[in-house]
Order: structure tokens, then sequence, then C-alpha cells
């Protein structure tokens, strides 16, 4: 790719995302009463998408093939076990990522 | 002008002690992008750029992943709008809570990633401060460490020939751990469990490409059927 491409490519990212983050603004506008589904759709869907999003990160782990996803759930579960033992995200973000690092480079190859 | 200062100290003062888990994250995961960006050959500048226009966490761990298989102006578009597809749930969240913003509601919008969002439905700010002041303080707060994270990235990543093999999977990690946090509220557990239920049937059903949007749709098609009872237990 050359730098102009690249530049553009960027260009798209960006205004693809802001693109989702507004469209709901601009279909359900401020003058306008919104529409009460849509009202309870905004509250109980942050929770719904928090597990949609973990599966988005595992959706191309090949759980049929070698190693079965193993390095991911063990992975899972250490952060899982540190988060709820010790209350900081911070270090079981990072010992499971670690963790996750050393399983695919080292042990599972 | 003195007077305006100091209430953006104030409320800055009173904004930071809430971001400093998003700062941890943001700074880490920020880090880990600028890595992963630089060992494909794009360096702190673009990290930079990137963290400050796109900013979005995993719409910029998956651009990196474009962006080295070549100029594809198209699929940058639709594999942003599959990735982000979600922000515009977080929208219909903030309809009227962003409606008092006045000219930093752009901004508002612009800056709604998934840990401001969290941020912003869970903080209130002190006893006379303006919660408009106070939200915008943490939006902005967010969007810099994420910047620096990603230059810190960046930088680090030409320094250190290390092997980020596995590196992305700190997302996945910040997942598991924002659903466990709000797996402790009980009337979170319904719509939670609705959405792992949704998201696994779909991706063994349609696929890693086209499960975020089937499971978008199902979402909606399942709330809505089951509106009054997820109503009952979630409260109104």
């Amino acid at each position: 790719m050359t730098t102009l491409q690249a530049v553009i490519m960027v260009a798209i990212f960006a205004a693809t995302t802001f693109g989702t983050r507004a469209l709901a603004f601009v279909l359900f506008p401020a003058g306008r009463p919104t529409p009460k589904f849509v009202v309870y759709l905004g509250r109980v869907l942050p929770y719904a998408i928090t597990a949609m999003l973990v599966v988005y990160c595992l959706k191309n782990t090949a759980i049929l093939a070698n190693p079965h996803g193993a390095p991911e759930l063990i992975a899972i579960l250490l952060v899982a076990a540190l988060y709820l033992t010790l209350k900081q995200s911070l270090i079981a973000i990072a010992a499971g990522t670690v963790a996750y690092m050393l399983m695919v480079q080292l042990l599972f190859v | 002008m003195d007077e305006i200062t100091e209430r953006k100290k104030g409320a800055v003062r009173a904004a930071f002690p809430h971001t400093v888990p998003v700062l941890t994250g943001y700074v880490f995961m920020g880090a880990a992008f600028g890595i992963l960006l630089e060992s494909r050959g794009y360096g702190p500048v673009w990290a930079f750029v990137m963290g400050l226009l796109i900013y979005a966490g995993s719409g910029q761990f998956v651009a990196v992943g474009i962006m080295a298989a070549g100029f594809d102006p198209l699929g940058a578009f639709l594999v942003t709008l599959m990735v982000n597809a979600r922000h515009v749930f977080y929208g219909i969240s903030m309809l009227e809570r962003f409606k008092k913003f006045g000219k930093a509601k752009l901004y508002m919008i612009f800056s709604l990633t998934d840990e401001t969002f969290a941020l912003l439905l869970s903080t209130r700010p002190p006893a006379g401060m303006r919660e408009e002041n106070f939200h915008l303080t943490i939006s902005i707060l967010d969007h810099l460490y994420w910047v620096v994270g990603c230059v810190a990235g960046g930088v680090l990543g030409s320094a250190l020939p290390i092997n980020t093999l596995g590196i992305d999977f700190v997302m996945t990690a910040l997942f598991v751990v924002i659903f466990l946090e709000q797996w402790k509220r009980k009337q979170n557990r319904t719509p939670a469990l609705i959405g792992l239920g949704a998201s696994i049937v779909c991706r063994l059903v349609f696929g890693p490409d086209w499960f975020i949007l089937s499971c978008m749709a199902v979402l909606i098609v399942i709330f809505g059927l089951f509106k009054k009872p997820i109503e009952r237990e979630v409260g109104r």
C-alpha cells in the first residue's frame, strides 16, 4: 500500500466508526420523543453485548482442531479466577494475556 | 478566565479517580495495538493518528489486519461496520443523556467507546458540579489515555524486538472482566445470558463473518418477544 492508500484506509475506519456511534442520534433526533421500545433496548442491550464481545474475540478459535481451544479456555479461566479473587482487573487482564501469549508461542505451537 | 480554568481543574480532579481502571486498561490495550501495528510496518505516527481519529479498541485491532492485507476500502468499510455495529446500541442508550451537552454532544458521540459508555452510565458528579462537565471530562481523559497508549506501544514496538503473537488476547480478557463485573448485579444476568446464548448459537449457525450482525437481529427479536418478563426482572 502507498502512504496515500493507507491514509484513505484510516479515514474510512474513522468515518465508519463515527457513523456507527452517531446512527442512533440521527435516527432518533433530540427534538422528538424516543420510541418506548428503543428506550427499553437501550437499557437491556449493554449486558447482552458484553457477552457477544467475548464470543466475538473467540470467533476464529478452531474447537475441532488441535489444541481444541485449550489456550483460550485456560487463559479465560485464569482471568476470571484472578479477577474474582484479587478484584484487580488490570492484573487479571495482564496475567491472562501473558499466559495466553506464552501458551501459543511455546506450549501449543 | 481564571474561574473557568479553576472549574476545569475541579472537573478533572473529580473525574480522574473514576477513570483509573480505564487508564490502566487503555494504556495497556493501546500499547498492545501500537506494538501490533508496528509489527505490520506502521510506526508510532500511524498509531497516534489512528488512536486519535478512529478511537475504537476492537475496531483498531481488526483494522491492523485489514491494513496488512492491502488496499481494500470496501472491505475496510464493511468490516468496521460489522465490528462496531454494537455502537448503535450504545447510541440508543445515550439518546436521552446526551441531549443536554450542547456543542460537546458531537464529541461525546465520537468518543463513545465501550469503556467510556460504561463509566458514563455508572458515575455521578460531586455536589455542585454540572453532570455535562463531569462526563465530558471523563470522555476526554479516556481518549487521552488511549492515544498515549497507542503511541507508547508504537515507540516500544520499534525498540523491543519481541514476539507479539497472542497479544490480541488482551481484548478477550478485558471483555471477560467487564462481563464478570456486570454479572455481579443480579438484574443484569438475564440480558447477559440471552446475549451469551444468542452469540454462541449465531457463531455456530452463521459462521465467524456474519455472527455479529445476525446476533444483533436475534437479540432485538428475543428482547422484543420477551419484553414483559424481562422488564419485570430488570426493572423499568
